[in-house]
């Protein structure tokens, strides 16, 4: 199987689902002429000219709904945000406009829809430019939104995005897109709503999803040589969860770490606790804990940076303390 | 502060209101008649609790959903504000749909799960009432853009209120439509107010038309909102010129909004004065039109008085429809939160 980057398999989703339907368009800032701000866009304008591949100025707000409001009309844009820290000034287009069309209208006009773009810290680069939106995002009924971690799951899940006849974020990695695994050749696409376990233990559950899962695959390796087996329950999309595979890990291991890039308070680890704790209570051994960003924006200072992170070693503690183990 | 009534209906854009074709002038009085008397009747209802939450009623205003919506193809696209209830029912969504969703009823145009702020309709490309001021604005520029990138020669008209000028989508929007030539009519209701707020309180520019001025190959335009026929008229080459030329404009029509903000503000009071209401009043798009085609002889009395007639039936219809209408299901509640897709 060959073996490509996050960003081609991005990149190459795009350019299959643009050369599928002609209804599919993408638009941004700096998509175009320079081929994408980190290079995801590459090729497309000159495969699919500036009708479908259209470099808008700065103004998040304004493309966004520019988005919607075509996609209410019938077409098919994927929106690319350069990083979702800047969708901000679009959140009203995403929360107030694409995810209540539908519902407001009385199920007339849905809206087909994709934002997307770098979610998540990458390096030292601040408070402003290392957020992760991800409980944010899945708090608003109306909207789906994935966060794929590795290049398979990134092309699969953007195509059946753009496929989707709803509004989708795809939350993607900063840190990601220079990653590399096996993609087929063939055509795929993986269905949103569905988790993918994507190592079998039966220790100890760690349920993640996007830049996290890397993390969670080293933790599983490392923690393999001490004859601690761990299942890693990929959410791949948020919402609607796979609640169900997390049960069904869950009840196997009797013990569970949630693992997330964002904050902790109202994140997205805090509402995987609250379906275990309502469906497989009596199947645990331990508390279940949660692994996330410290509280505070995030410091510039490398050494700073490296321990508000989550990272393997914290999350090596956390599935030690449900094991009782230390 | 020291404010001057530059955007004023009363001043340099007053027209002197003279009657036109007796059949399009027939329409249109009775399209500026229909609103007004649905429009008072949704008051009552809403004064009875048959409505909740917030409405906007659009009377003093008929003039520019008519002169406007009424030039429409069926095939052209219409959003708007929350102030929606005018534009929908000259759109063509039918009285006892536009009633029945201010009931909060099934057989609401929006099935009940809209309300007065949001109006929706597939049939008549009737794309929404919107609640957050501004947001629309850049919507209407997507469907220009979907209209451009499909090669059609429809246009899209999106009505705002003067206090839309002031809010950054607003800006981006106008700037994506005149760099990418979308066939966007940009209609900016001037009712002189925000709320309570005065434009010249909000608005650092005289006319608000020339915030086209901003935007290279946009035109702004100042029309008086109290005669249908300037609306009309004015429009029309501005709808020409989205059409065939794929340019958009930026219509600043000068109106009055009769009513409160809302159904919780005061008719007048501390913002603006009962005389100032009493003036524009004097000023009636409907009663003046009505007046030049009696003056002209292209209407009698009898024939107005059937036409009220006629116009209190309908809307009496809708009420009984509405009222009669049941409540949207428990298991509405579900529904339509995402559409079912198969990808
Ligand atoms: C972004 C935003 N801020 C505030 C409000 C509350 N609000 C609703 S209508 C309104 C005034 C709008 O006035 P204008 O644009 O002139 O329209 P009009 O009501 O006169 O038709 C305000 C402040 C809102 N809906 N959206
Ligand atoms: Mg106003």
């Amino acid at each position: 199987m060959p073996i490509i980057t996050y960003r081609e398999a991005l990149n190459q989703a795009l350019r299959e689902e643009m050369s599928r339907d002609d209804r599919v368009y993408i638009m941004g800032e700096e998509v175009g002429v320079y081929n994408g701000a980190y290079k995801v866009s590459k090729g497309l304008l000159e495969e699919f000219g500036e009708n479908r591949v259209v470099d808008s100025p700065i103004a998040e707000l304004g493309f966004a709904g520019i988005g919607v409001g075509s996609a209410m009309v019938g077409l098919r844009p994927v929106i690319e945000f350069m990083t979702w820290n800047f969708a901000l000034l679009a959140i009203d287009q995403v929360v107030n406009s694409a995810a209540k069309m539908l519902y407001m209208s009385g199920g007339q006009f849905n809206v087909p829809i994709v934002f997307r773009g770098p979610n998540g810290a990458a390096l030292q680069l601040g408070a402003q430019h290392s957020q992760a939106f991800e409980s944010w995002l899945a708090h608003i009924p109306g909207i789906k939104v994935v966060s794929p971690g590795t290049p398979y799951d990134a092309k699969g899940l953007l195509k059946a995005a753009i496929r989707d006849d709803n509004p989708v974020v795809v939350l993607e990695g900063e840190m990601l897109y220079n990653t590399k695994g096996e993609v087929p050749d063939h055509e795929y696409v993986i269905p949103l709503g569905k988790a993918d376990l994507k190592r079998e233990g039966g220790d100890c559950t760690i349920v993640t999803s996007g830049k996290m899962v890397l993390v969670a695959m080293q933790v599983a390796d490392q923690l393999a040589k001490e004859d601690i087996h761990i299942d890693v329950v990929d959410l791949l999309t948020i919402r609607p969860m796979d609640v169900e595979a997390i049960y069904a890990s869950v009840r196997k291991t009797q013990r569970a770490v949630v693992l997330e890039e964002g904050w902790e308070i109202c994140g997205i680890g805090a509402q995987v606790v609250d379906f275990i704790q309502r469906e497989c209570f009596d199947h645990l051994d331990a508390p279940v804990l949660r692994v996330h960003q410290a509280d505070v924006p995030m410091p510039y200072a490398k050494g700073l940076e490296k321990i508000a992170k989550p990272d393997a070693a914290k999350t090596i503690a956390a599935v030690k303390q449900v094991m009782y183990r230390s | 502060m020291a404010s001057k009534k530059k955007s004023d209906a009363k001043s340099e854009t007053r027209t002197v209101r003279t009657a036109g074709d007796k059949t399009l002038d027939r329409e249109m009085l009775h399209s500026m008649l229909l609103q007004r008397r649905f429009e008072e009747k949704t008051g009552e209802a809403y004064a009875l609790g048959k409505i909740g939450g917030f409405c906007h009623l659009y009377i003093g205003q008929e003039a520019v959903s008519t002169g406007i919506i009424g030039q429409l193809r069926p095939d052209d696209y219409v959003i708007g504000t929350y102030r929606d209830h005018g534009q929908a029912l000259v759109r063509g969504i039918t009285p006892r749909a536009v009633m029945a969703e201010l009931f909060g009823r099934i057989d609401g145009c929006s099935r009940g799960k809209g309300g007065s702020m949001h109006m929706f309709d597939r049939h008549t490309n009737f794309l929404g009432g919107h609640g957050i001021v501004g947001s629309h604005v850049p919507l209407a520029a997507g469907v220009g853009f979907a209209i451009k990138y499909r090669g059609g020669d429809q246009v899209c008209v999106c009505f705002m209120g003067d206090s839309v000028v002031n809010i950054g989508a607003f800006h981006e929007a106008l700037n994506m439509s005149a760099l990418w030539k979308l066939p966007v009519l940009f209609v900016i209701e001037n009712n002189r107010y925000g709320m309570g707020t005065a434009v010249e309180r909000a608005a650092a520019v005289d006319d608000l038309s020339k915030r086209a001025d901003g935007y290279t190959g946009m035109d702004g335009i100042v029309i008086d909102g109290m005669d249908v026929h300037s609306v009309r008229e004015a429009t029309a080459k501005a709808i020409a010129r989205a059409r065939t030329e794929s340019r958009p404009s930026l219509l600043e029509v000068r109106t009055y909004r009769y009513r409160g903000h809302s159904m919780s503000d005061a008719v007048s009071g501390t913002y603006r004065s009962k005389d100032e209401l009493d003036e524009y009043q004097s000023y009636d798009p409907v009663f003046s039109l009505r007046d030049a085609m009696v003056v002209a002889g292209t209407m009698t009395v009898a024939e107005w008085d059937a036409l009220e007639a006629d116009v209190a039936a309908t809307v009496q219809d809708a009420w009984d429809f509405a009222d009669a209408s049941p409540e949207p299901p428990p298991a509405a509640l579900y529904e339509d939160v995402l559409v079912d897709t198969t990808s």
